[in-house]
């Protein structure tokens, strides 16, 4: 089992009546509430404890994209990723991803994901998202009833600037471009692996399964109420005729722990009730606008109640709108996996056995957990929880993994020592 | 109340259904937001002194997933004159409200001859920064029928599930036809629709709902002194944005009057 370090980069200052004075922590979160010069110590943080857990040797570091988005400060995340890619020689960086729609030409995206890959020495994989209601259609005014049709031509513009030897014409019906021929060209042939977060619609699995790419179901509210899609998902891999190769698949979890179960309490608390009660009070009115989802996908969410009450975006719509929530519900529920080394173990092989899941992606830092937490979350669970989980699904190859340069080509980069300038 | 003659056309591949319904000279009627999944009181008000034609528009309940192949304003233009062409209603008045009255206003800018007397209900197509439009799409599910008439009852009865019907299919629908206004108006409304109201020469009733709560009033103005053509402005007291839901007598009177 792969063990992938997330961070979603929470804005960690936001204020205590946050749910009761602001309508939404997206879309139009209130500007007054951005300080730059916290958020100065916020990213710098951020990057050392991405930094950390690739010391801690896990498997990848993950970054992602928002927008508008006060617990998501990361609307490029390719700016981190290249600091990232300076700063780590070996771990690969799991861009989790660029919303392909949203660019113009769509072979920025090709192309910034080659630089990383190429600066990185082939230590990227290319997350494709079609993006959230609130980054796309509301954030970045991306047209619902046309945005799933402009990712997938993004997608297949993308694919052929990073293979295709010769110059050539794309006649697309979004995106018409004279001469396509982008410059780097990935390290990684004959290109990156790809990786697509996406919620439960049978669409996506069944476009994961003809591209062979990864499938993550990036919930916040963990492998209890993610169990529904992932079973759906893996239903469908078996309908298609697919191996139940576990690395075919990813899932994000919000991970806590302590030496006993009472310490990671008293210690976590208070970021997971930030976490669920202020970063993700969204106002429903954004989650849904018509045409987001396809019709195919209503209709198998109105003819399986049990797929909708999966959703995320049911449940943005449903317990938190109306009340917060407290450690009870989301402990009880999964939403935080928490506890001693061997109570989150358990946990975490419970939910290998029943998502069958390869890639998990570990949200250690959640809310407004600082920089001294969060890097004890992350060594304590690197040290005592690692170990035990890694020989999960060794009987299974990871197709999808990214294939750097050998360590020997690679360039050496030198050690960071900015007191040598003030000497 | 009896329901209307139904037919089917074909526009671009897509079976549109088209409501025809009473006798004398062709009046069309153009829906607004959300289409019209049933029959209503308003169109037999009409019917009673004109044969009322009532053609779905692309996406709209009635109008099929025509919308899918509709990328540019120009595709979503054509359709519409198709559309018009099919049903008959080539130089005949034609009224249309909201999203519907978006689309007869640029039939009369581009195909001048196409249309006799103009009857516009609040139609989208304008964006004025200082007064915006409500965005219809980023809404509650519970606060829509309140914002599309003064008396949100009446909304739901339009969109009420009938007896019978196919509890997938009827709320798919309706959705269905939210996604076609976005894909013509997304994310404003502002189809430069300004710059072609001057093309305009039919003569032009426009009317607004007094408790229009998606369209500013303002708007009406606005349009009044860029149409191309003689016009007057109609206040329907006591509407909300689809004003002919919430007053049909009022309005139906005020567009027979006016096309004579």
């Amino acid at each position: 089992m792969k063990l992938m370090w997330f961070h979603l980069m929470p804005y960690t200052e936001l204020p205590e009546d946050f749910r009761q004075k602001h309508p939404s922590v997206w879309v139009d979160i209130h500007s007054t509430l951005f300080d730059p010069k916290r958020a100065h110590h916020m990213y710098n943080d951020f990057m050392d404890e991405l930094e950390y857990a690739a010391d801690c040797g896990f498997d990848a570091i993950c970054v992602n994209e928002h927008h508008s988005n006060g617990y998501g400060l990361m609307p490029s995340p390719n700016l981190i990723a290249s600091a990232l890619a300076r700063r780590t020689t070996q771990v690969p960086i799991c861009v989790m991803g660029n919303s392909l729609a949203l660019y113009n030409p769509p072979t920025r995206v090709a192309e910034e994901f080659a630089m990383l890959d190429v600066i990185s020495g082939g230590r990227l994989i290319a997350g494709f998202p079609v993006g959230t209601p609130m980054d796309t259609c509301f954030a970045y005014g991306q047209n619902p009833s046309m945005l799933r049709e402009r990712y997938l031509e993004a997608h297949d513009l993308v694919l052929r600037a990073w293979t295709e030897k010769d110059t050539f014409a794309f006649n697309g019906r979004y995106n018409q471009q004279r001469y396509v021929n982008i410059w780097p060209r990935p390290v990684q042939q004959p290109h990156p692996p790809i990786w697509i977060p996406g919620g439960g619609s049978v669409e996506t699995w069944q476009w994961c399964a003809q591209m062979d790419y990864v499938y993550c179901y990036l919930s916040y509210y963990g492998y209890k109420a993610g169990k529904a899609t992932m079973d759906g998902f893996w239903a469908e891999m078996a309908r298609l005729g697919k191996d139940r190769n576990p690395y075919r698949a990813g899932f994000a979890q919000v991970v806590a722990v302590a030496e006993s179960r009472q310490q990671a309490l008293d210690l976590y608390t208070e970021p997971a009730e930030y976490f669920f009660n202020r970063c993700l009070h969204i106002d429903p009115r954004f989650a849904a606008p018509a045409g987001y989802s396809t019709e195919a996908t209503q209709r198998a969410g109105l003819e399986s109640q049990v797929r909708k009450a999966a959703n995320a975006q049911t449940l943005i719509q449903g317990d938190k709108t109306n009340r917060g929530m407290t450690t009870q519900d989301f402990v009880d529920r999964g939403y935080v996996v928490i506890g001693s080394p061997d109570e989150v173990l358990e946990q975490l092989n419970a939910l290998a056995d029943d998502l069958h899941v390869g890639h998990l992606m570990l949200l250690m830092q959640f809310g407004n957990m600082g920089k001294e937490l969060t890097q004890y979350n992350t060594r304590i669970f690197a040290e005592t929880v690692m170990p035990r989980l890694r020989t999960r699904f060794a009987e299974w190859e990871d197709r999808w993994w990214p294939q750097p340069m050998a360590a020997a080509e690679q360039a050496a980069l030198p050690a960071f020592s900015p007191k040598l300038a003030a000497e | 109340m009896s329901g209307p003659e139904v037919s089917t056309v074909d526009i671009n591949g897509f079976p549109t259904r088209i409501w025809r319904k009473g006798s004398g000279a062709p009046l069309g009627f153009l829906a607004g937001f959300g289409g019209l999944p049933r029959w209503v009181p308003f169109l037999d008000r009409l019917a009673e002194r004109r044969t009322v034609i009532v053609p779905s528009l692309p996406g709209f309940p009635g109008g099929d997933r025509g919308h899918t192949v509709l990328d540019t304003h120009l595709d979503w233009v054509l359709a519409v004159r198709q559309v018009i062409q099919a049903a008959g209603l080539h130089g005949a008045d034609l009224a249309g409200s909201s999203v519907g009255a978006s689309m007869a206003a640029e039939m009369a800018a581009l195909w001048p001859e196409s249309v006799r007397h103009l009857a516009l209900i609040a139609p989208f197509g304008l964006f004025e920064e200082s007064d915006p439009p409500t965005d219809p799409w980023a809404q509650r599910a519970d606060a829509v029928p309140g914002l599309m008439c003064a008396d949100p009852d009446v909304w739901k009865a339009l969109k009420a599930m009938p007896e019978g019907a196919n509890s997938i299919e009827w709320p798919i629908e309706q959705t269905r036809a939210n996604e076609a206004a976005a894909r013509i108006f997304w994310p404003l409304g502002n189809t430069r629709l300004e710059k072609r109201l001057p093309l305009v020469k039919a003569p032009t009733l426009l009317l607004w709902g007094s408790e229009d709560r998606v369209m500013p009033q303002s708007y009406a103005a606005r349009i009044a002194a860029r149409l191309g053509g003689p016009n007057e402005t109609v206040l329907i007291e006591g509407a909300g944005h689809l004003a002919e839901l919430d007053r049909p007598d009022k309005v139906a009177d005020a567009i027979l009057s006016w096309v004579g």
